[in-house]
């Protein structure tokens, strides 16, 4: 254990001398496909929720791809599959955004927690109290007006303890990026294991960083939980 | 725990057999220790004979020495204690000479060396030195010795090195075209890629030479009890004979199209 922390704390952490690894490499996954995911998820719910075939079909075809297939074979399809296609490796833009590891990592994280967070934002729209969009409506809102004061910000709220879950499996899957080459923190922790053959204190150091990073998340979301949902107290 | 059970296993043998081993015995016959399950060093036939590179090096031993060669099959984690309760006079099964290993028992001189090559595309002009790698992207497997090299020599000067959890995955994004080359054990490039359909169009690129700081180890070797140096000796002019009359080359040359000495 001794050993393994003092030659692969800094490696843990947050960098091999050369590129970010560990800690810092997992956390920047996590925040980067989480953002973009959010941020996915806003424009998708609403349109989950259309009337139109037109508007709600894509979306619902969408998530249910992302949510019906392993994430790993997500990646994989990114990372191998889309790079082996010539109109890819033929366009320079494309070609420098594939050829990096860590962009097709980005790309299916983003896109897979996008799908599971356009679900849950989506139910919770679905479960906003009619009475508060009737009142609105009386107000006379329009309907951009009516998402933007009533019917949003009331259902991110009630997603919140949903969200944080997704959050958290976001967090453990993460774990999968070694496989488009990406050093994140359970890859330095293969290395060394490698070099002392040592399973419990190496994949227990992994575990024990990755409860940290899972208990600080855990703390926030309680934090804004109890700041954003304070009306719902009895 | 396997150490220590090495350890009780050698002095039991040596207690056991302290009294036969006193008189000095002509070898009429040598009997090796192989783990037939490493082609193309050593593998079974369907009809269970025993063959590969090092068979056919332990035969020529054996009639350089006009004995007879008997092989005894025997995994590879249990073989130094096998050996050391003389299940076998030697071990024939592609083992690298280590530290830990030769506290043990002892080893003949070198027999062959997988060296670590750079494979290519063909015609790319690269040679496994960074100063003709620097800026191109080298894959390598992750936890091999390969990698250690790499990232000991290479990354520092500029060359981008990236790791794979798996040789296959290498493969993958040299045929894609996201790596320039990739450094792995030569015998595994050859058999594993070059000599496949895929890889007709790439080349050995060069054999490492390099290695100051020893990353890539030592050679392989027949393991032999340390308590019998005449076998030693007589093996070790068994191995020297054979380079020189050329008949190691011809063994060689039936498995490799390189040099492994």
């Amino acid at each position: 254990m001794i050993y393994i922390i003092q030659n692969y704390w800094q490696a843990l952490l947050y960098s091999d001398g050369y590129q970010m690894t560990g800690v810092a490499m997992t956390l920047w996954l996590l925040t980067i496909s989480c953002a973009i995911g959010f941020c996915l998820a806003l424009p998708l719910s609403i349109a989950r929720n259309a009337k139109n075939p037109v508007i709600w079909f894509p979306v619902w075809l969408y998530t249910f791809i992302f949510r019906g297939t392993p994430l790993l074979v997500q990646l994989l399809i990114v990372y191998t599959g889309l790079y082996s296609l010539d109109f890819v490796r033929n366009s320079p833009a494309l070609n420098e955004f594939f050829r990096q590891g860590i962009n097709c990592t980005i790309v299916a994280f983003a896109l897979n927690t996008g799908a599971y967070t356009t679900e849950i934002f989506a139910g919770s729209i679905r479960e906003t109290n009619f009475g508060e969009v009737d009142a609105a409506r009386s107000f006379g809102m329009s309907q951009f007006t009516l998402y933007r004061r009533i019917i949003l910000p009331s259902a991110l709220r009630r997603a919140l303890p949903v969200y944080s879950n997704e959050v958290i499996l976001m967090l453990h899957s993460t774990t999968l990026a070694f496989t488009a080459t990406v050093p994140d923190l359970l890859k330095v922790t293969k290395d060394a294991y490698s070099a002392t053959y040592d399973p419990f204190d190496a994949f227990g150091l992994a575990a024990l960083l990755y409860l940290c990073i899972s208990f600080t998340l855990i703390f926030a979301f309680r934090k804004a939980e109890q700041h954003f949902l304070a009306f719902l107290k009895p | 725990m396997k150490k220590f059970l090495g350890l009780g296993a050698a002095a039991l043998a040596v207690l056991v057999s302290a009294a036969p081993a006193a008189h000095a015995k002509t070898f009429t016959e040598i009997k090796f220790g192989v783990d037939p399950t490493y082609p193309p060093f050593e593998s079974t036939t369907p009809s269970g004979d025993f063959t590969g590179f090092d068979i056919d090096l332990g035969r020529a031993i054996c009639s350089t020495l006009h004995v007879k060669c008997v092989f005894v099959q025997q995994g590879f984690d249990g073989i130094i204690p096998a050996l050391e309760a003389r299940k076998f006079d030697a071990i024939l099964s592609s083992m690298t000479v280590t530290p830990q290993r030769a506290q043990q028992i002892d080893f003949s001189s070198e027999m062959y060396n997988e060296p670590t090559s750079l494979i290519a595309k063909k015609g790319s002009g690269l040679v496994p030195t960074a100063a003709s790698l620097k800026g191109k992207t080298v894959g390598v497997e992750s936890g091999t010795i390969q990698e250690s090299y790499a990232n000991a020599y290479w990354k520092p000067a500029g060359v981008n090195v990236v790791s794979y959890p798996g040789q296959d995955q290498v493969y993958a994004d040299l045929l894609s075209g996201r790596l320039d080359a990739s450094l792995q054990d030569s015998v595994e490039a050859d058999y594993g890629f070059l000599k496949t359909p895929k890889g007709t169009d790439y080349q050995l690129a060069g054999n490492v030479t390099y290695d100051p700081k020893d990353v890539l180890g030592s050679y392989i070797a027949i393991g032999i009890r340390k308590d019998e140096p005449a076998l030693k000796a007589k093996i070790d002019y068994a191995i020297a004979k054979i380079i020189k009359n050329g008949t190691y080359k011809k063994i060689e040359a039936k498995y490799f199209n390189f040099s492994v000495y």
